[in-house]
Order: C-alpha cells, then structure tokens, then sequence
C-alpha cells in the first residue's frame, strides 16, 4: 500500500468514528448545547480538556521550538501545565458552583453590569477567533503535507468536519469527539517517540530517555547534544537564559493566561459536582502531562538526529552531499519548509550557526553561510521519517496533528459561538428568546463563526503569528484576574471590575503594539522587537503578568474608592465559595 | 446552608490556607529550581545536566499534578467535616 493509502486510511477512519460520534451524541436542549446536559464524567472530562488545550501549537510546534532554543523553551513547558494548579484552587470549582453557561455571563452577573459583560465578551471573541486562526492553518498545513491536497481545500474539509460535530452536537458532540481525539493525538505523539527514544537510549520512556546514555557515544544525550550543536556555533542546548526575570514573567503569563482562556473554563461546567471540576483539572494535567514529558525528549533527540542526518562522520568530518540527502529531506523541500541553498559551491550540506562568534571557524572551513533553513514546525511531523518509521507510523502522525488541531478549533469555536448566542443575543439584544430559539441561535452562531474561522485560516492576517501574545496577554491582563477577584474578593464592584479589566488590556496591548506594531500592522512598530528595547528586558510576550498586576491594582483602589456592592451580590460570592447545592443552581 | 455561620467562615479559611501553600510549592518549583534557583542547584547532576534542567522540563509539571490531586483529595474532605459537600 502507498504512503499516501495509508496516510487517507489513517485521517478518513478518524474523521468517520468523529462523525458518528456526532451523529449519536446530538444536542436537544441549551444545555446539552452550551454544557454537555452538566453530566461528564470527571476523567472523561480530563481527557476532553487534555484534546481541547492541547493545538497544533502543542501538537506540532512546541517540540520544535524547544529543539530550536532548548532551556529557554521550558517557560513553554511549565507555563501551559502551571497554569492548571491555578484553574483547579481560585477558578474551576467556584465557576462550576455558580453554575451558569459561560464566562462573561459570571462577570456580568457577579459585577452587576452589562458593560462589564460587554467587555468579557470583546476580551473572549479576540483572544478566541485569533488562536482559532492558528488552528485552521495548522490543519490545512497537515493536509497538504499528508493528503497531497492544497491547503485550502484542505481547510475546507476541515472545516465541514468540525461544523458536523458541533453545530449538530454543541458541546455535548465536542465533548466525546475530543475524547476520541485525544485518544488519536496522543498515541501518535507518543509511538514515534519511543521508537526514537529505542534507538537513541535504548529506554523505551521518551521522557526517561532523555536522562539516560547516548548508546553511539556513550555519553549522556544531552552532553552528546551539547557538544554536536556547540561543535558548528550553536548555543548549548541546556544553556542558562540571559534574563531570568523576562523567563519568569513570560512563565508566569502564560500560566495565568491558561487559567483565563474561556474555552478551558467552560469545559469544567460539563461535570456533575463542584468536586468533579476539582478531580477534573487533576486528570486533564495527567493527560495532558503524557504529551508535555514526551515533548522535550522528542525535542532533543530530533535534534540530535538532524544533526547526524546532516553530519554522518562527526561534526569535524565533512557534511553529506546533497545528492545523497535522506528521502524525508526531498519530501519536505517539495512543500518549502526546508530550503537548501549551495552557497560554497561544494555540494555538502552545510549547517550551522551563522554567527559573528562562528565566523572564524566558519571561513577555515571555507563555509560560505548556513545552507540547510529547516522551519521548527516540521520537526514533530516529520519525526518518524527521520526515525525511518514504517509508513502506518507517518498515517498515524497525520490523523494526531488534525485531531490536536480540530479538538481545539472546536472548544474555541463553542466558547465564540455560546457568548454570541447566550451572551449577547439573549444576554442584551433579544432577553425573551425562547429556549427552542436560543438553540438555534447558538447553531447559526457555530455556523457563522466556523465560517469566519475558515476564512480567516486560509488568508491569515498579519497577526496570526502573534497568537501566543495576543490570546494569553489578553486572557492574563483581563479575564483571569476579574473571575479571580468576583470569587475571592467581596469589596470589588462593578466600577472597579470595568476599570480594572480596560486598564489591564489597554496597557497589555499597547505594549505588544509597541514592538509588534499598532494592530499588527507592518510598519507601525514604535520600537524594534529586540531585548535590547525592551523596558527592564521584559519581551511583548511576557508582558500579560504586569498586565495583570495593572488590573488587581486599578479594580481594588477604584472599587475602594467608590461603594460597596450590594448585599445579593456579596450573598452571591459567598454562595459560590461553598459547593452544597451546585446541582440545583445550574438548572435556572 | 447560612453562609455567614462561624463554621462557613472557619472552611473559607482553611479553604485559603491550603491554596496559600500549595502556591508557594507551585512558584517554588517552577520559578523557583526551574529558573532563579538554577544556578544554585546547578552542582547535582542529572544524567548529562542539572536538577535545575529537570525541574524546569519535568519536576514541576510532576510536582503540578501531585499538587492539584492533594487539593482536590484534602478539599473534598473539608467539605464533607464542614458539612458544605453536595449530597
């Protein structure tokens, strides 16, 4: 069977078992629609919220952004998993108790306020539709590469996916797809890391392995990484950072920025009890876990493996021909994502760091220049090639990266589509909808959003590369610490909520605009995007922390300077503090 | 239930306190070993690096789940002695 045969067998068989899902686990009322009917399953829901959290980013990118920067890239790791201790103590339990559908209609409940709803409801459809962006393309780039279709049309079979499931089944249909899904995701993210980790270790844990002794060299494979990369210019792999302070706040961003991302927070309204929600982020950090201990092995071992591809005879022996390049490399210079360009003239493959502290070196060898520009993102996808993996290995790769990046899309797409229908339309334009309407409502939303979604995947603007900063700065500097102080503080009112949230996304953003420009807009940058500009070295994508600390400060010092909120507000924030009678309060 | 009964404050209380100490484990393995203390802790190997490496790929992301599952485990607990559990 060819590898295409395969890869189609591999995809098509995963899209029919979520399409069936679908077709079983239909929406009949809203809160089948918004809430999965409140009836999942602690583990279940776990596993639903590992598929939802984890995109192509962590899919597809994260292993290679690691490999590219090594320790640095921890910030990466810690911050998308710290981020649940934070949902599982000052979030989660108390939302779930509230009982109510989504996020903005706990901001506008608890702070009395339309416009603070209003607000919830910009911060969560910006910070949502940009991640969705990245997610459609990441499907489409996974198509491409596997089914031999151009990415649109990919994108468009994408998209007719994602639009049977959850428009059909709303959250209800998303919750069993993502189950599903992260059963696919995570198997082929973990085979073809312990096949590499076999190979290289000889320990069949990748996360193990990554500790353990380089079996061709004898020495421990992150010293044996160390030496091969620092042997052609490169930093050490494990390397300190020049700022920790930057290392601490881009963590400490992200983290936060996790624990406010609506479409997270809406899946721990799915479960039964308050003590569920608590049992929930448990397991969704363990499944989550199984991929983020795998990743920084597959991370270095690839890189490992790139530069024995690359350098067969030692780094101090000539590199290989190009004419003898492996077949993985021919396949990926088709799509672009690998270059080669024969600047010396000498038909060898030359990489390495083209640094002025390389430069010496570099002209002794008579090197003219890096000729080999693998883009990161390959890296996980094409790990088994690299690997020489039989070609089941390679099918499996492609139908995980689409369910990473459909999982995702969905959760997000929900999360838009519910503070449309739920928020706006019955929140403020239309209150006397009827249940039967609001259903629909929420339907033709879905529909508009993937729409939208789609579009926007196929012609990306300029700041879809921008996601990481834009979603969790917004979701750092606005959503987390409103939620956090309507739960733990009863002094906080609706002045202070408002102030607070617009002073924290205002100074977050016009820091990231700052650098990246005014609305992302080429050009309009005030300052160059580079350390050296940065105010105490801290980069655009660490800012969301100190944006956050604007919001808690701005929201104390307005709410204390004007009056106290009602008494039925501060019985609400007591109500919501213990668990007893969560069942009853959802069904309003 | 009253929420304002000197038992629903005592919960709130112990409720804060478990956080309070779980936070400090959860900044001191992450920011803490993982990036500030590194240096300090950079003379324990492990396998070809330091403990500090470990904790900021590994050791906190463990240390995360351990910490979520005794808050929900000691939680789940406090509201049943509390009498706040839902039956």
């Amino acid at each position: 069977m060819s590898q295409f045969a395969i890869n189609i067998l591999f995809v098509g068989g995963s899209f029919l078992i979520y399409i069936l899902i679908a077709i079983w686990a239909k929406a009949g009322s809203t809160k089948d629609f918004y809430v999965a009917g409140g009836g999942i399953h602690p583990i279940t829901n776990g596993m639903a919220i590992g598929a939802d959290w984890m995109s192509a980013a962590s899919f597809i990118s994260m292993a290679g952004i690691i490999a590219t920067s090594g320790y640095a890239s921890s910030a990466y790791l810690m911050g998308w998993t710290g981020g649940y201790v934070l949902l599982a103590m000052l979030l989660a339990p108390y939302l779930r108790k509230f009982g109510k559908f989504t996020v903005p209609e706990f901001i506008g409940d608890r702070f009395y306020s339309k416009k603070a709803r209003l607000v919830a409801v910009i911060c969560l459809i910006v910070a949502s539709l940009t991640y969705v962006i990245g997610q459609m393309a990441g499907a489409g780039v996974a198509f491409s590469r596997f089914l031999e279709v151009d990415s649109t049309t990919g994108l468009m079979i994408a998209a007719v996916v994602i639009f049977i499931y959850s428009v059909l089944g709303g959250m209800k249909g998303i919750t069993y797809t993502q189950v599903a899904q992260y059963v696919v995701l995570i198997i082929a993210y973990t085979i073809p890391a312990v096949f590499i980790s076999m190979q290289l270790t000889g320990n069949p844990i990748p996360a193990l392995g990554l500790f353990s002794t380089h079996i061709d060299s004898g020495m421990p494979i992150l010293d044996k990484l160390n030496q091969v990369i620092t042997d052609v210019g490169f930093n050490e792999y494990t390397a300190d950072v020049d700022s920790h302070l930057n290392m601490v706040l881009f963590t400490l961003t992200l983290m936060i920025g996790t624990a406010g991302l609506p479409h997270v927070i809406i899946r721990f309204f799915t479960v039964p009890k308050v003590a569920d929600a608590r049992w929930s982020a448990g397991w969704a950090l363990v499944f989550i876990a199984l991929l983020y201990l795998t990743a920084p092995a597959v991370a270095s071992m690839a890189r490992l493996n790139l530069m024995t591809t690359i350098y067969p005879d030692g780094t101090a022996a000539e590199p290989i021909e190009y004419d003898n390049r492996p077949q993985w490399v021919k396949e990926w210079e088709v799509t672009g994502l690998i270059k080669f360009v024969d600047k010396n003239e000498d038909g060898r493959i030359q990489l390495y760091n083209d640094a002025p502290s390389f430069q010496a070196e570099a002209d002794t060898r008579g090197w003219k220049g890096n000729e080999l520009d693998v883009n990161r993102d390959i890296l996980v996808l094409a790990n088994p090639e690299i690997a020489n993996l039989p070609g089941w290995v390679i099918g499996l790769i492609a139908a995980g990266g689409l369910a990473a990046a459909l999982s995702t899309a969905a959760g997000l797409l929900l999360a838009i589509s519910s503070a449309i229908s739920h928020d706006l339309i019955k929140g403020s334009i239309n209150p006397g909808i009827t249940e039967k309407g609001e259903l629909m409502a929420a339907r033709i939303a879905m529909a508009v959003t993937i729409v939208v979604a789609t579009y926007l995947g196929a012609n990306p603007p300029g700041f879809a590369a921008q996601v990481v900063a834009l979603a969790f700065g917004i979701a750092a500097a606005s959503l987390f610490p409103t939620l956090m102080m309507g739960i733990f503080s009863k002094r906080v009112n609706n002045t202070g909520a408002v102030a607070g949230m617009l002073c924290g996304l205002v100074f977050t953003l016009s820091y990231i605009f700052v650098y990246k420009g005014w609305f992302f807009i080429p050009g309009t940058a005030n300052l160059a995007d580079t350390p050296a500009n940065w105010v105490l070295g801290i980069s655009p994508l660490s800012i969301g922390a100190i944006g956050a600390v604007v919001n808690f400060a701005v929201a104390f010092a307005v709410s204390n300077a004007t009056e106290e909120p009602p008494v039925e507000i501060q019985e609400l924030v007591e109500s919501v503090r213990y668990p007893r009678g969560a069942g009853q309060a959802q069904d309003h | 239930m009253s929420g304002h009964s000197y038992d629903a404050e005592k919960y709130w209380k112990a409720n804060l306190r478990l956080i309070f100490g779980s936070l400090i484990v959860w900044a001191l393995v992450s920011y803490g070993f993982g990036i500030v203390l590194r240096p300090m802790l950079s003379g324990i190997p492990i396998g070809g690096t330091d403990l500090g490496f470990w904790f900021a790929q590994q050791g906190s992301i463990l240390t995360f789940i351990a910490l979520i599952f005794h808050y929900a485990w000691r939680m789940n607990r406090l509201d049943k002695q509390f009498g706040v559990d839902e039956e």
